[in-house]
């Protein structure tokens, strides 16, 4: 299926699920871009449950999980692909952008989500309920912030090491 | 008492003792193997058998305690900062480093990043800085000769606080 079907054949279950096709290009105006399905962050496991578990579906992989900081909100990409059906889809949720921003986890349903979501969690601070193990996997475990947040600021050193270097131009 | 009139027999040589101790070391300089990033790729192509460090003595070892030499070879992230430290605690004196790439000697490529340590000279001494990304064998070849040149004008036999590098 194209995910313009998925799409079509979720909405009849999940009315509110949303298609978006790839962002329009400036000047040249042609879509570019993965399309995508936007679902409300509520109904986020329940969807994910429907396209794994239904054999029109059947998404038995979940190849990546990733966020995104848009300032105004942050974004979790889901990246699913079917090796039954030979299909992908690209599922976002929107999230209220504060430091407590969390969203159920999805680690019973693929157990890559388990790595996956503390990666997120160690760069972008975003806490996934349930999930059996959230601490951070890249960063050591003493570090403070999550680097990849809009509004991160670079600590002035780290156990003693200057992260600071003069330029030798002047 | 030898009178040093070429009456010596065809076997002896008269050499100082700090040069004799200097050429052993300079000649047996073991190198800790540690590659951090793609530089390592390059450090291994110096120890093979194109470029070949073991003509010069120096092999590779796998432990901090039997190596004279630490080349670090690549992008210096803080988490592995720490670890850096400690091994170079556990090599024994007297112990020299190379900073290999342009990411070890200041950060390189990755100097703006969160992670990575601006220059691994911020956390222990440097002997000789290698530039480069990465920089070929013939150029870290080029660095082991300035440690080799660098110990063999080392003085041995005096007291460490006396001890001067001439």
């Amino acid at each position: 299926m194209t995910p313009q079907e998925i799409a079509k054949n979720l909405s009849q279950s999940f009315p509110d699920t949303n298609f978006v096709e790839g962002a329009k290009l400036p000047v040249t105006n042609v879509t570019s871009g993965e399309p995508s399905i936007v679902v409300p962050a509520g109904k986020l496991k329940e969807i994910l449950k429907v396209l794994k578990t239904d054999t029109r579906f059947s998404f038995d992989c979940l190849s990546s999980l990733t966020a995104v900081d848009r300032k105004e909100s942050f974004e979790i990409v889901y990246h699913l692909f079917s090796y039954k059906q030979k299909h992908s889809v690209t599922i976002k949720v929107s999230l209220p952008r504060d430091e407590n921003a969390h969203v159920e986890t999805v680690e019973d349903l693929w157990a890559t989500a388990n790595w996956l979501e503390r990666e997120v969690y160690d760069l972008f601070g975003i806490k996934f309920d349930g999930h059996s193990d959230l601490r951070r996997i890249m960063l050591p475990d003493d570090w403070v912030g999550h680097p990849l947040r809009k509004d991160y600021n670079e600590a002035e050193d780290y156990h003693g090491i200057s992260t600071t270097r003069p330029s030798l131009i002047q | 008492m030898l009178t040093l009139k070429n009456q010596l027999p065809g076997n002896v040589v008269t050499t100082q003792v700090d040069k004799l101790l200097n050429w052993g070391r300079a000649s047996s300089l073991w190198y800790m193997l540690f590659g951090l990033a793609c530089c390592g790729i390059e450090l291994m192509q110096t120890g093979g058998p194109r470029a070949d460090l073991d003509r010069f003595g120096s092999v590779p070892r796998a432990s901090p305690r039997q190596s004279d030499l630490m080349i670090v070879a690549g992008t210096l992230t803080y988490k592995m900062a720490l670890r850096t430290k400690v091994l170079y605690d556990q090599m024994p004196e007297p112990k020299y480093v190379i900073s290999m790439g342009s990411c070890a000697n200041c950060g390189g490529l990755f100097q703006p990043a969160y992670s990575v340590v601006k220059g691994v000279d911020k956390i222990i001494p440097v002997d000789v800085y290698v530039p480069g990304c990465p920089p070929r064998p013939e150029a870290l070849t080029e660095a082991l000769l300035k440690i080799q040149e660098k110990m063999m004008r080392e003085k041995f036999l005096v007291k460490a606080e006396s001890r001067q590098v001439a």
